[in-house]
């Protein structure tokens, strides 16, 4: 019998979930086939498609199911409401599978679960059970598939706290030799007799314009050139971001912003940590201009050591506006350290 | 005297000033929004900010120049925006050095000893609880009975022989509200306001066309951000009904009602995602099912949730044969480039409704399992 080929669009929650996503459908013996990185071409199949007005990781994920829809059984645009039982997505999240349903024509079909901790605190092997029934296996097979899965996300995400991209970290997990490859580091440059001096800065941002080097001309690529070593939000300990819980009144509603502020409020704290905060917003994006602004004052009220910068992006945005900013924004902080020491 | 003031929304405002006024403030009556206010907006505001946000920013502006030193809001949990509205304006104001308190009121429910301790802030006349309920009882009737007279213009509007007189009468109707003070005082107010519009001279036999207005609550309650769409409609010759009065908002964030609304909308868009996406979207099916001729979207540039359903839009209009315009509006529309719009549209809906064409079905979309 054919294996049953499920979908997984290399978008938004891609770059945290896909490992365990990928795990639990293969160990129901499915095949688990994902859109390549974006292209050019994939973001015109976006824009053709999505809203004039959405942001651009809106198009893009429009893109990647336009991709594969046709290549698959199933398409896996889970409705996920909260994954930590406190805090919630940006609204075109929660309204993503309605969106895709109702915007691209002959689709396939659609696993659109929902999985919201909560209101369930059992919701995810609920959703690993009803999944895997209606895939036509047992109850049984759907929680060992969650298990193994619960246990691959663990190791995924303890490579990322280690400073693995996620990019490489998938690679890492599922490539021929997997277990044996040495994953890639963001390891410190050392300053192997470059005259520069190294510089530390956080990119701050949601995972997809953080690692799809496509939306963001290649950002961490051209850090990298530029001898700047990286902190993600994903590299941070979920210990030392709690810390920062008391910083807004209210606690921010969206998980992944939640984070790009605790992040960036941690390390207006300790300015020693770091030599400057890029932020990577899309244009038009909703929870961001929040989640900006909050940072912008911080920075420049108290804490005025830190330089920031916000850089906006979407599918027009140029190579060479973008190479100049960042040039002039590590020029900036590189004479500052440098005038430090 | 603590001077206070609270954001504008429609024909509200003297509402609210008179509350704020009873319970021992002097309350700095917001401005309808204007250019000023705008820009003022504007300038503060993050570029992205959507348009209620930079609106009310900009209203807070303009009364620190007349003194005001407290600004009374609703809040919200999300998990749309403008749950955080108040922290980044008071963020804002504080950065640029200006000096005023935000107060921000949510639901009793979520923090009942904050919101006494709000409420008791505000209560410089020391009245008991037992009073300020009974104020609140007290407008909350005139609340209703505005939107009451409000739906009849809507009705009498297209169909009146004399274009302006409707908005007049109304005008002269919210006045009597505002005088009355009692319950009963208001009960008249508001048989005589009803009367007085449907007295006004009307054509029986004009052909009406029936729109209903969804969308983002702020910019469907403010007419001087919507430009008076609900007026020019009127004039067109279109009997509109909106999806959201005040009185009703009110009523379902306090206590938690669900609305039928939420039954339709499910098939289209299965769970709330913040502002009044399922509403919008159960209202127009709604609409069409009770025979309105088109919808109007209004939303504001940027607006999550309202991307969300214009994005679903086109399978409603396709399953229900139902016309939906969509605005986003920002501190650029104009009004003259929204009449032009609105013109086509009902020119549209007037030809439509001459020669009815055949609806033909949507294709079913496949959807097999999940939720
Ligand atoms: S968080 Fe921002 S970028 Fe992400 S989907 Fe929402 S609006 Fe778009
Ligand atoms: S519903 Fe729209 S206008 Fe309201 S806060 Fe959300 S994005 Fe802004």
């Amino acid at each position: 019998m054919e294996k049953t080929k499920i979908g997984i669009p290399r978008a938004f929650f891609y770059y945290i979930y896909y490992p365990a996503w990928r795990t639990y459908f293969e160990s129901l013996g499915c095949e688990v086939i994902t859109s390549p990185p974006t292209t050019k071409e994939i973001i015109d199949l976006g824009v053709e498609n999505a809203l004039a007005e959405a942001c651009v990781p809106v198009k893009i994920f429009f893109g990647h199911v336009q991709k594969i829809k046709d290549k698959v059984d199933y398409l896996f645009i889970p409705r996920v409401m909260s994954m930590n039982g406190k805090t919630s997505y940006c609204p075109k999240f929660l309204g993503l599978p309605d969106m895709i349903r109702s915007a691209i024509p002959n689709l396939s079909r659609l696993i659109d679960i929902t999985i919201d901790l909560r209101k369930d605190p059992l919701t995810f092997h609920k959703a690993a059970v009803k999944v895997a029934k209606d895939l036509g296996h047992t109850a049984w097979e759907g929680l060992r598939a969650f298990h193994k899965a619960a246990h691959i996300h663990k190791d995924y995400m303890a490579l990322l706290h280690k400073g693995v991209f996620p990019n490489n970290a998938i690679q890492g997990f599922f490539s021929e030799n997997a277990g044996k490859t040495e994953f890639a580091y963001n390891d410190f440059i050392e300053n192997k007799g470059s005259k520069q001096t190294p510089l530390r800065l956080a990119v701050l941002g949601y995972p997809y314009t953080v690692y799809d080097s496509f939306v963001n001309v290649n950002l961490l690529e051209k850090l990298k050139g530029m001898e700047v070593e990286v902190v993600t939000m994903e590299m941070m300990d979920p210990q030392i971001l709690k810390k920062q819980r008391n910083k807004t009144v209210k606690r921010i509603f969206w998980t992944f912003s939640e984070m790009a502020s605790r992040t960036a409020y941690h390390f207006f704290e300790n300015s020693k940590d770091i030599d400057g905060i890029v932020h990577v917003t899309a244009f038009g994006c909703g929870p961001d201009f929040i989640v900006d602004k909050l940072m912008e004052i911080e920075a420049k009220n108290k804490h005025s050591r830190v330089p920031f910068m916000s850089l906006a992006v979407d599918e027009h945005t140029g190579e060479v506006g973008m190479m100049t900013r960042i040039e002039a924004f590590c020029e900036m902080v590189r004479r500052k350290k440098e005038a430090v020491i | 005297m603590r001077k206070v003031t609270f954001p504008h929304m429609g024909t509200s405002v003297f509402i609210f000033s008179d509350l704020i006024r009873d319970l021992g403030n002097e309350p700095i009556v917001p401005l309808q929004p204007n250019k000023k206010i705008l820009d003022l907006g504007v300038r503060y505001a993050p570029e992205f900010a959507c348009l209620p946000f930079k609106v009310l920013l900009g209203s807070y502006l303009e009364a620190m120049e007349r003194g005001a030193e407290v600004v009374v809001t609703s809040g919200g949990n999300g998990p749309c925006r403008a749950g955080h509205y108040g922290e980044v304006a008071q963020k804002i104001l504080d950065s640029n050095g200006y000096k005023i308190e935000i107060l921000v009121f949510d639901s009793v429910f979520r923090n009942p000893f904050q919101f006494i301790r709000k409420l008791n802030y505000l209560n410089k006349a020391k009245l008991s609880y037992w009073s300020i309920a009974q104020l609140i009882r007290f407008y909350w009737r005139k609340l209703q009975a505005l939107d009451k007279l409000e739906r009849c213009t809507h009705k009498v509007r297209p169909r009146a022989l004399n274009k302006g007189i409707t908005t007049k009468v109304f005008k002269q109707g919210i006045e009597w509200i505002q005088q009355s003070r009692n319950l009963g005082e208001i009960e008249e107010a508001e048989q005589q306001g009803l009367l007085a519009l449907k007295n006004i001279p009307q054509d029986p036999d004009r052909m009406i066309i029936r729109i209903g207005i969804v969308g983002e609550i702020y910019v469907l309650l403010e007419p001087a951000v919507n430009h008076e769409i609900e007026e020019i409609l009127g004039n067109l010759g279109a009997e509109v009904d909106r999806s959201i009065y005040l009185s009703g908002w009110a009523h379902d964030n306090t206590f938690g009602h669900k609305k039928d609304s939420l039954h339709y909308a499910r098939p289209y868009l299965g769970t709330a995602i913040g502002g009044h996406a399922q509403e919008g979207i159960g209202h127009t099916i709604m609409y069409a099912q009770n025979g309105f001729d088109g919808v109007i979207q209004l939303a504001p540039f940027t607006c999550i949730p309202e991307i969300v359903v214009k994005t679903i839009a086109p399978r409603i209009t396709k399953d229900y044969g139902i016309p939906i315009l969509t605005f986003f509006l920002d501190e650029q529309t104009g009004r003259a480039g929204m009449q032009t719009r609105l013109e086509a549209f009902t020119d549209m809906l007037k030809r439509k409704k001459r020669q009815p064409l055949k609806v033909v079905g949507g294709e079913k979309y496949a959807r097999v399992f999940g939720n």
